[in-house]
Formats: C-alpha cells, structure tokens, sequence
C-alpha cells in the first residue's frame, strides 16, 4: 500500500508538471503575445501587435529570455518567495508564488484563496446529490427492471440529460429565482462564516447540477445493478434466506458500486477544477468563471493556475479512486 | 432446527407434484418444466439428470422459491415436510431457505461474494436463522462446519477471501454454508462441475458422509450418470422439461428402458470399459422449450423410433408409465419392448464385456 502510494504520487507530480509545461509553452507559441494584455492595459489601447511598446512589454516580463529559463522561475516561485517586475514595480510574490494577474495584478495564490471555496462547496454539494439520487433510483429501477416505472425512468432521464445543461440552468434561475422568490438568495456565502446561508445560497446550484448529473449516474448504476443481481452470488445470498433488503444493499449493490466509483472519481475532480456554465449563469466566484474570463484576456498566470488546479483534482481523484477500489473489492491488492 | 418445516412421519420430506414452470418471454411462453413429479425421503438421495436445458435446475430453485414472481408462471405443488412452498409467502420462504432446505450450487467461485470473507458469509447464513445467537457464537459455529467440512486451519481460513481458496475448498465452504444450520434437505446444483475429478470423488464422498450424520433428504442435480451412479437411490432422467425415466438408480442405470438414458449411459466415458466399447454421443439439440416438438420430446433424435408402429412418436407424447421392471421404475416411451431393444442393440456397444454375464 505504501509503496503504490509513493508510486502513485511520483508519477501525479510527473503528470502535473507536463500538463504545467504544456499550458506555459501553447501561451508562449502561441499566436498572440502574452504579453499583448498588460501592454494594452496600461497604454489605454495604445498598443497593438506590432508596435514597440509591446516589444518593450515583453522584455520587461521576460519573454524575450528562453522558454525554460522563465518557466523555471515559475516553479521555483511555487517552493522559494521570488519578486516580479510588472512594468516598472517590483511586486513581492511569497511561495507558493503562481505568479501575478496581468489584470489587475493581484496575487493569483490569493485569488485562488478565495475562489476555490467556491468551487469545492458546489462540487461536494453537487456530487453528493449525483451519489445519493443517481444510486438510489438506479437501483430501485433496476429491481423493477421491466416495468413500467422502470421503463418511464429510464426515458425520463434520457430525455432530461438531452436538455443542454446550461438550458437547464439558465431556466432554473430565471424561473425559480429572477421571476418568482422560490430561492431568492443564489449567492455564495463561506461555510464558516454561516452555515445556513452557505447552504440555503447554494441549494438551487445543488439541485441543478445534482439532478442534472445525476442523470447519468442513474443509468450507470441500474446497469451495473441489473448485472450483478444476475449474478450467482445474490442467488446464493437469496437462497440463505437473507431478506430482500439484505440481498439488494449488501450483496447486489456493494458489487454494483465499483463500476460507480471510477466515474465518480473523474467526474467530482472535473467538477473541483470549476463548473463554468454554472458559475456563470449563477453569478458564482469560482475557478470555472476565473479561469474563462482569464482566458478571454490572455492572463497567464490565471490560466496556469486554474489548470493546475484541474491537473491536481484529477490525479488525486485518480489515487483516491485507486485507494477506495481496495476497500470495496478485496481481490485488489495494492502494490 | 427451526421454523415450519417439520418431518411427517411416513410421508417423503420433499413431495413434488405436477409441477410446471412456466417464464413468458418476448418471444412466447418458455415450458422449462412440464408435470413433473418426485420425492425424496430422509436419509435419501434423489439424482436428477439431463442435459442443458431439461428443466433439472429451474425445478430445484422452485423448491426454495426462488424464482423470480414477475417473471416465473409456477403450478403444481411442491411440499416440503408436508408445507406447501408452492404460493407460500416471501417471509415464510425466507425461512425454509438456508435452513430447513438449503441449497448448494455449481461453481463457488461464482457464487460466493467475492467481496466478503469466507467467514462473514458463514456467520451470515448463521445468524439470519439464529437471531438470538451472538456474532462469537455464530463466527465459532463457522469454523467448526468449515471444520467439518476438512478444511485445514479452520481458524485462520475463516478470515479468507473466496479467491484465496482452491476450487475444492471453495465447494467445501460452499457445503459448509449450506450445511450450518442442519438442513433437512440439501439440494446439490452439479456441486463437482467446476473441480477436477480427485477433487469430484472427495466432495461426492463429504456430501455422502454428511448426508449420513445428519439423515438428510438429498437431491442431487447433475449431468454425470458416473456421479450418480455413486450416491444417487434414486434416479430421475429429465428430457424436454420432463422426466422420461425414473426409479431406483440400480434399475435405470442398468435396465434402462428409455432411449434417451440409453444415450445418456453410451456417452459417457469409462477408463475401466472394455476396449471394444464405443463412446457414442447423442445425435442432434437440445429441443427448443419456446417450441417443443410435438409427440415425445426425443423423437427427432431418437435412433429407435421406426420400430415404433406408425408415426406414434411424433405426434403422441408417451405417458410416464411403469415398464417391465415393476411400478416403481416408470419411462416415458412408446417402444413395446425396449428391454429387448437394450440388450440387443446397445448394450453389445457400450459394454461387451457385459454381453456374455447371465443377468
């Protein structure tokens, strides 16, 4: 167990730094200057692709050095304080240092201070739903499989998840909180600060994202539960004379489960690295609405971290999948 | 021994009659078993035999309820210790199952939970017809049966997955489960398909051994007339979801008066025979159960039916009747003398050796 972990986390390091360097490398080859942003910024428009100021923007932040020698400044800002020069002021950037927002110059590691809550608070919220409704019902059909209620469900979630999701959303909000005051208050509020509020803000996003995604999850799991209550184990379970409740949560869902979880791990780390429709349409501060309206303006050191974020959810969700897998079925072994 | 089911004297601790399994499918009705009719004593054993198909299997699991009530059209009525299963309820099924009829099935691996240990699978059997048993209780019971069963190192054994056992361990802890809570009745779903022949004889003589401890009615589903041939008391041929010839095992295996356990005795491969004898396998399919033939169900690959009169065989289906061998060895055939028949055509094939000995 504890060598795959060290050799897991090794080779998420190795992960994390390509995607890094693959981000740093299609900004500095890419059609526009990085630059170009900052430049535009603080001559009020004067500045355009070709003019000199720009040249003189991007030698003062160092795109004129190689490649790798910037980007190794980058990383080792993320262990060592290092100072950036941003036209003429030097700026204090503390480890982990990712750098300064070309718009308004601010610590990106702040920013991200304060916009992962965000995030983290819509996905927890939105994946607990995804677990708790797409499970449930994904079970209970399949128990009934061919009937009637099963066969509506399974049309009903086909045709729910053919909706475009920022449709669903967008009328969820005009709907239940512009037209009418179902849920007046859509807004974030930090868990810490009140707890009521941080959950009755978020409820609507919740609900949205929860049944909305859980769609899916309720056609993975009637699925995986249709097959492993076919299976000769549950007719052994059966014949033991366990109840119906016994056969169906301990033996036929346990199994049903593994197939769950991988999809749930890359799905709840894409949900953390920013849920951009959502974000946008409910006027939410977090990494999905950071990271895109970074990307409109070519701010750097944004886009870097909001990828980072998404290379780091990823492979840890991946390990954490990997580690969960050996408590649900015993014949993996970690090693 | 708990719950309803208690021994009647004189009356067969499993009584099956009439019994029709019916399953509606998309494609039509499925007849997996037609009328079927048998019992077992305590301290016997009932061998059922057939191919694929024949209805050996799904018959059993109506035994235990076991099919799904949606999906699965059932009459007849089968009694167990003079307890109609047929219509009783789910609760009262649920406590005949694993406790006064337990069944045991092919293929531990799979029908194991791959996920739980040996020995919470065991204390689970235990303890959902002991409720009042504490989990020291039922966990010490497990290794005793596991025990039982020869197992070694029971004790340590009993904290193992069903993947760190062999495949003959894996179908004595399936015994073992099956047994914890004294059955009065095993049904052994082909419990040696799965194992290599060694291991075959050893489960067959565990099954034998226990059965004697506990007086147990057995019945014992198979394909293998040499499996039979070891424990079985009495033996019931299935064709078609019917049974075509049944009696005691001495008298069908070796007055067989049916073609089809005929074919069944030719295909089956014996290391000590005669090298004159000839293995010969069953022409043809299994018959379709959405589209049974008409008449007998053999007939399209029975190499006997010319020497029946007209074209009785396909078109009439022959009663289960007593044959020359008395009441209590019955066949399904229309043949006038298959005794003759047997001893003329296909003894001298499968077993020259025999040929010569005065019966």
């Amino acid at each position: 167990m504890f060598a795959f972990l060290v050799k897991r986390i090794l080779s998420g390091f190795l992960t994390i730094m390509l995607v890094s360097m693959i981000v740093y490398a299609l900004f500095w080859y890419g059609p526009k200057s990085p630059a170009l942003q900052l430049c535009v910024q603080e001559t009020n428009g004067r500045c355009g692709p070709t003019s000199p100021r720009l040249a003189d923007y991007e030698e003062r932040l160092g795109y004129n050095n190689p490649v790798y020698e910037e980007y190794g400044k980058w990383v080792k800002g993320l262990v060592i304080d290092r100072t950036i020069m941003l036209g003429k002021t030097p700026y204090e950037c503390p480890a982990p240092c990712l750098g300064l927002s070309f718009r308004d110059k601010t610590l990106v590691s702040e920013q991200l201070k304060d916009k992962f809550p965000v995030t983290v608070s819509l996905a927890v919220g939105a994946a607990s739903l995804y677990l708790l409704i797409g499970v449930t019902v994904g079970a209970l059909a399949a128990r009934r499989r061919g009937t009637l209620a099963d066969k509506l469900l399974v049309s009903s979630t086909l045709v729910f998840s053919s909706i475009p999701y920022y449709l669903v959303a967008l009328l969820s909000f005009l709907l239940l909180t512009l037209n009418t005051s179902i849920f007046p208050d859509v807004a974030y509020t930090p868990l810490l600060d009140n707890p009521a509020k941080w959950a009755s803000g978020l409820l609507l996003v919740w609900l949205v994202m929860g049944i909305f995604g859980a769609t899916s999850y309720t056609r993975y799991s009637r699925g995986a539960m249709v097959e492993s209550l076919s299976e000769d184990y549950v007719r052994t379970a059966k014949a033991k004379g366990l109840s119906a409740r016994t056969v169906v949560v301990k033996h036929a869902l346990r199994s049903a489960l593994v197939p769950v979880v991988t999809i749930f791990g890359l799905d709840f780390a894409f949900l953390l690295s920013g849920t951009v429709f959502t974000e946008q349409i409910f006027d939410l501060e977090g990494i999905g609405k950071w990271g895109l309206d970074a990307t409109y303006i070519q701010d750097l050191p944004v886009v870097q971290a909001t990828s980072l974020v998404l290379a780091v959810a990823v492979v840890v969700a991946n390990i954490v999948v990997d580690i969960i897998y050996s408590f649900l079925d015993p014949r993996v072994r970690l090693s | 021994m708990s719950g309803a089911a208690r021994p009647v004297e004189g009356e067969p601790y499993l009584a099956v009659e009439d019994l029709t399994v019916r399953f509606p499918t998309a494609d039509g009705l499925v007849q997996a078993v037609t009328d079927l009719s048998y019992s077992v004593e305590l301290g016997k054993t009932l061998g059922i035999v057939g191919e694929s198909g024949s209805g050996k299997s799904v018959s059993s699991m109506a035994v235990l309820g076991l099919h799904d009530r949606r999906s699965a059209q059932i009459t007849g009525s089968i009694k167990v210790a003079g307890t109609e299963v047929v219509g009783l309820s789910e609760s009262k099924l649920r406590d005949l199952r694993g406790n006064a009829v337990a069944m045991i099935f092919q293929d531990a691996l799979a029908a194991l939970h791959p996920f739980y240990k040996i020995g919470k699978q065991l204390v689970e059997a235990y303890l959902v017809h002991h409720p009042q048993a504490t989990k020291r209780e039922a966990r010490a019971r497990a290794v005793e049966m596991l025990d039982r069963v020869g197992i070694p190192q029971p004790d340590r054994r009993v904290d193992q997955y069903p993947h760190q056992f062999s495949g003959g361990m894996r179908q004595r802890a399936m015994i073992a489960m099956g047994l914890i809570n004294d059955p009065s009745l095993l049904i052994a779903d082909e419990p040696t398909t799965a194992l290599d022949v060694t291991v075959q004889a050893q489960i067959l003589d565990l099954l034998q051994d226990l059965q004697r401890e506990f007086n147990s009615a057995v019945v014992l589903i198979t394909h293998d007339l040499g499996v039979v041939a070891e424990v079985a008391d009495d033996v019931l041929v299935m064709y078609g979801g019917r049974a075509v010839e049944y009696g005691t095992c001495k008298q069908v295996l070796t007055r067989p008066e049916m073609p089809y356990t005929w074919g069944l005795l030719s295909s089956v491969p014996d290391i000590g025979a005669d090298t004159g004898a000839r293995m010969i396998p069953i022409p043809g399919n299994p018959p379709s159960l959405l589209a049974p033939p008409t008449g007998c169900a053999f007939h399209p690959r029975c190499a006997h039916k010319d020497k029946v009169p007209g074209d009785l065989c396909s078109t009439t289906l022959p009663e289960l009747l007593p044959g020359s061998e008395g009441e209590r060895h019955v066949k399904r055939c229309h043949l006038a003398d298959p005794d003759a028949i047997f001893a003329a055509e296909v003894l001298p094939e499968i077993a020259p050796d025999l040929v010569e000995e005065p019966r």
